[in-house]
């Protein structure tokens, strides 16, 4: 590809989604197919003749579904342009035309049309009854679906935006679609839901009397009484966004920035908490100091103490919840502290600065970005964690556990989980504009071109005495809780039988012979390979999707950028909860018809986690200069290459950073999860809580034990494949190009 | 970027076959009971038909959400286990679907007026009496009297050591919350709520949770159905179970056929199975002490033996209707839950 013309390589790219589009209205399934795609039984039972397996032109000719007809048009239309000149003005209005004007009949007659034939009356009252209906639609709709997409975005390009650029207004374009379809859909669907009465009808009254409700504003807690959800999560996510960033600050100096000497099992013991499973650190925490927990009975005994139940509410919540979000404040933070050149404070030392004051007027400015980054994660983490209330909530109620309760309570009040999550809306995208305004308009940029040659100064002293207190105590305090976590596996029955027993294991992952062959007869079997293949599904597909996102907010200017970057932050600002809900009552129902399926749990969670690839993205590529990108374009590379060659390769502590998060939270997430999952795509989490409710404890951490080592042995390997940082400081000693 | 294309290349390798599947005859299971007894029922199940069972667990207020949620395109084709309210509620709605069973004349009398007061959307399987357990280990650390009675709950003693599950999430809290108000009348059962209330530690999401905190020492009394907290002192744990003097409401556990189902013929087999004395006599092997609802079911040594309990004459139809339910709900979040403990 490297020496083609940029001129025949635009002709390619448009020769291929032309043929995409016909190959996916000639050949493949228009409709979903309810055995699934993949088990291709589809291919040797009726296809391509079988109304439900055939192709969108068998179906025409067959003059079934005949509303399909009419993208025949807009799929010739692009043929006709083939031979012309990219700048003619007919190329592009073509292409513009047949891309939109496809998409949106592809749109339309995909919600207009469902399983009752018309779904909306006025389409009954002008056209009278259909009598057909269609299900969801499948690969065969989805490919034609993108190509009249990137028909459309090379139309644009050709018209001259973003420089002609196809690559970047195909990825603006792309990723818009998808941020749509599944974010702001799905977030219509449910917000809709707020104003919605138990008749079904549409009242601002029920949205008003639910918003100023006293169990979201209420400030009893200042008489005895208790407080609204709405202040106690502010509270909370306040205090979890500063100590996590604090505690994360503190161990990337610890990393980059002294001489400990047992700077990998510190990462190893940081990143622990990070592919815990829910409930686990509750449990442990519980097991530790709650009512029975032993540090609690032994101090008891030892100072006649009366044990109380003092754990469960907001401290038992902010302690887990600060072990359980330090790592992400840690990864967002340890990239941006390697990345502060070292020559700006070699600069500030030659200026006879003394390390403090370096420290504190040059290295911690260059590193706001990142701690504003982290304290937002922190922050919204904080208000979408779901499992932890859960278990050490009390009687402290949060939002995330009350939209849940609104949902799936015997009250069954959607509108009230929508009002809800507003409120939580509101918050996190009031703390993430004040991040904006923190950062302001200042440049961060620290990785240039030019040669920097030099190794991070040592953390000064003054800071460096607390800083290894805190990283010790927090170190000390991690051990316990997963030596906690590993006992408690083995113990028979904790705290009653306190025997040791491989019981729980054996239970969980038994594997026999019988004369089939290996018989995977343990109970966790089915959960856990569903949860190893969704998990490495979703994690690659996040990390690109976040990782271009990035790209395209940083090194591109383009119009309704904030509106972009704002779509593409939303799907983190809301709890998983809602994600969960709202996606069930969007995906069940034709067009998209995809619960019940593995395809909805990767969707949830590339669009849960995708912002943390952009997040880390951003804040790394916002330390790389300009004139890297501007060199590569300016000696002829297009925009694709420059990204994958020299960004993509600068950006590997991000990627990393994306796939070892998505991945993990894929494997851990369960707030999203709990209403995804289904009887044959069911997930360790899920299989988890169960066996939490039913106190069943040994099974539940063994269970989450082994995760914990599946999840190690990934991250290690996707660090062996991704390799390590490489931005050429002197440390290392050369780079590779 | 080799890596890169090779990961990415897994990952659409792991995504294909996540998305993949083929079966014959098969049904989809909604189970609201405890897990093991979930995955015992759908095992068999399949043993003894071989129609492949795909089972979810979930509570059944989450269960009965889904249900709800998937009601323009169900998925699931019976729910079985789980509290009866929610299964009326949605017998109510018409989420769920009429069948009369040719197992009907086997089983005692209020699966069966069960069922009638849902027009044959659903069957009761198991019934169970509401009471409470306490753990003697803690009760004596604190030196607590040993209560008998709903109203010994109230004394100030028991301050911070009741726990029971919030009403809104949980069928057995309803009961409880339902089962005061027709003990005591409307006025005197808000009056115990409130004074519970005081006393009351935590409201858990789940309704067998107070019972579990209790056994491992995380709480000390736990209003539930007595045979959860049998079960937690069968298992080991120091628990006490009090079937209160007053009098107590009870549980129907139901089964239903999701309207719409796919698999029709295959849940109508299930359904009939699941109200066989085979299948409910699996409910030994998993320490599950309900009382099942087919006459010729054995009954657990353990299990609280329902003649000696003195059980109120429970209102399924009207305790169970959405409209009553959503009021009382109301009335306890707006007179006990903001108050003060």
């Amino acid at each position: 590809m490297r020496n083609v013309s940029v001129e025949n390589t635009g002709l390619s790219v448009l020769i291929f989604w032309i043929a995409a589009g016909w190959a996916g209205f000639c050949l493949l399934p228009w409709y979903g197919i309810e055995d699934g795609f993949f088990s291709f039984a589809w291919l040797l039972d009726g296809y391509p003749l079988d109304e439900d397996y055939a192709p969108a032109a068998f179906l025409i000719a067959q003059s079934e579904k005949m509303w399909l007809a009419p993208l025949i048009a807009p799929l010739l239309a692009p043929l006709f342009v083939l031979r012309r000149r990219k700048s003619d003005p007919v190329y592009s209005a073509t292409l513009i035309l047949a891309g939109g004007l496809g998409f949106a009949w592809l749109i339309a007659q995909g919600f207009g049309i469902g399983i009752r034939g018309f779904s909306y009356e006025w389409l009954n009252a002008v056209f009278g009854e259909l009598g057909d209906r269609q299900f969801g639609m499948g690969y065969g709709a989805l490919l034609v679906a993108t190509a009249f997409l990137f028909l459309f975005t090379q139309g644009i390009a050709a018209r001259g935006a973003i420089n002609g650029d196809v690559f970047v207004v195909s990825a603006i374009g792309g990723v818009i679609i998808i941020v749509a379809t599944f974010v702001f859909f799905p977030i219509v669907r449910m917000l809709v839901a707020a104003f919605v009465t138990d008749g079904g009808h549409y009242s601002i009254t029920v949205f008003v009397s639910k918003f100023f409700d006293d169990r979201l504003w209420g400030l009893g807690c200042f008489w005895g009484a208790r407080c609204g959800a709405a202040w106690n999560s502010l509270f909370l996510a306040v205090l979890v966004g500063i100590i996590t960033t604090g505690l994360g600050l503190v161990f990337a100096l610890v990393v980059t920035r002294s001489g400990f000497r047992f700077k990998r099992g510190l990462r190893a013991l940081t990143v622990l908490p990070i592919i815990t499973p829910p409930f686990v650190i509750g449990l442990a925490l519980i097991l530790l100091f709650g009512l029975s927990g032993s540090v609690t009975v032994f101090v008891s005994e030892l100072f006649g103490i009366q044990p109380t139940r003092w754990l469960y509410g907001l401290p038992g919540i902010l302690i887990a919840q600060t072990l359980a979000f330090t790592p992400i404040a840690f990864l967002v933070l340890i990239g941006v502290v390697e990345g502060v050149s070292p020559s700006m404070e070699e600069a500030a030392q030659t200026l006879r600065a003394n390390r403090w004051q370096t420290f504190k007027t040059v290295s911690l400015p260059l590193m706001r970005p990142g701690l504003a980054n982290a304290f937002l994660l922190g922050f919204i983490e904080s208000m979408a964690d779901f499992g932890n209330p859960l278990v050490l909530g009390g009687n402290f109620d949060v939002l995330s556990t009350e939209i849940f309760f609104a949902i799936v309570g015997a009250q069954y009040d959607q509108s009230r989980a929508a009002v809800l999550a507003m409120v939580l809306l509101f918050f996190t995208l009031t703390a993430f504009y004040f991040q904006r305004v923190w950062l302001g308009k200042k440049n961060y940029t620290t990785v240039t071109g030019k040669g920097d040659a030099g190794v991070h100064p040592l953390m000064p002293r003054r800071l460096s005495f607390p800083v290894f207190a805190v990283a010790g105590i927090w170190g000390a305090f991690t051990i316990i809780v997963y030596g906690m976590i590993v006992y408690g596996s083995f113990v028979e029955l904790w705290g009653v039988r306190n025997t040791l027993t491989f019981k729980h294991y054996i239970t969980a992952f038994s594997v026999g012979w019988t004369e089939h062959g290996l018989h995977w007869s343990g109970a966790a079997w089915d959960s856990f390979f569903t949860t190893i293949q969704i998990a490495a599904a979703a994690a690659p597909l996040t990390a690109a999707v976040g990782l271009i996102t990035a790209y395209l907010l940083t090194r591109q200017t383009f119009a309704g950028k904030n509106a972009f970057e704002f779509g593409t932050m939303l799907s983190f600002a809301i709890p998983g909860t809602v994600i969960g809900v709202s996606y069930i009552l969007a995906f069940n129902v034709p067009p998209i018809e995809i619960t019940g399926t593995g395809i909805i749990l990767v969707v949830s969670f590339i669009f849960r986690n995708m912002p943390v690839g952009v997040r880390a993205g951003i804040a790394s590529m916002s330390q790389l200069d300009k004139s890297l990108d501007e060199s590569s374009l300016t000696l002829g590379a297009n925009s694709w290459q420059t990204f994958r060659k020299v960004i993509l390769p600068l950006l590997r502590p991000a990627i990393l950073a994306a796939l070892v998060f998505s991945f993990v939270r894929a494997m851990t997430a369960i707030s999203a999860v709990i209403f995804l999952v289904s009887a044959e795509y069911d997930m360790a989490t899920s299989y988890i809580i169960g066996r939490v409710e039913n106190n069943d404890y040994g099974l539940a951490i063994a269970y989450s034990t082994t995760l914990i080592f599946v999840m190690l042995s990934v991250v290690a390997l996707l660090q062996f494949i991704v390799g390590r940082t490489q931005i050429g400081r002197r440390t290392q000693f050369a780079t590779r190009t | 970027m080799k890596s890169i294309k090779f990961a990415f290349g897994i990952s659409l390798f792991a995504f294909a076959a996540a998305t993949g599947s083929a079966h014959a005859d098969k049904m989809t299971l909604y189970c609201s009971a405890q897990e093991d007894w979930c995955q015992l029922m759908a095992r068999s199940f399949e043993e003894a038909t071989g129609i492949d069972v795909n089972m979810t667990r979930k509570s059944s207020g989450e269960t009965f959400a889904q249900i709800r949620a998937e009601s323009a395109n169900p998925k699931g084709d019976v729910w079985w286990g789980g509290t009866g309210d929610p299964h009326l509620q949605a017998a109510e709605e018409g989420l769920t679907q009429e069948y009369v069973s040719p197992m009907r004349d086997q089983l005692h009398d209020w699966a069966i007026s069960q069922a009638e007061s849902a027009g044959n959307r659903t069957i009761g399987i198991y019934s169970g009496a509401l009471g409470y357990g306490y753990n003697t280990d803690l009760a004596s650390a604190n030196n607590l009297p040993e209560p008998s009675c709903w109203k010994d709950l109230l004394k100030p003693e028991y301050k911070g050591h009741v726990q029971m599950a919030n009403p809104n999430s949980s069928g057995t809290a309803y009961t409880t919350l339902a089962s005061m108000v027709q003990i005591f009348g409307e006025d005197e059962g808000f009056e115990f709520m409130k004074g519970l209330h005081a006393n009351i530690n935590q409201y858990t999401k789940s309704g067998s949770a107070p019972i579990k905190a209790a056994g491992r020492g995380e709480n000390t009394i736990g209003i539930v159905f007595m045979h959860d907290a049998v079960k937690q002192a069968v298992s080991g744990f120091p628990i006490k179970v009090v079937a209160p003097c007053e009098g107590t409401g009870y549980e129907i556990g139901s089964m239903s056929i999701i309207d719409g189902a796919r698999n029709l013929d295959e849940a109508k087999k299930f359904y009939d199975w699941a109200l066989s004395p085979e299948a409910q006599n699996l409910a030994l092997e998993v320490n599950a002490f309900q009382v099942p609802s087919n006459k010729n079911s054995e009954t657990s040594p353990s299990a609280p033996d329902m003649s000696q309990i003195k059980l109120i004459d429970y209102d399924f139809a009207k305790y169970g209707s959405s409209d009553e339910r959503k009021r009382l709900l109301q009335k306890w979040d707006e007179e006990v839950s903001t108050l003060p403990q």
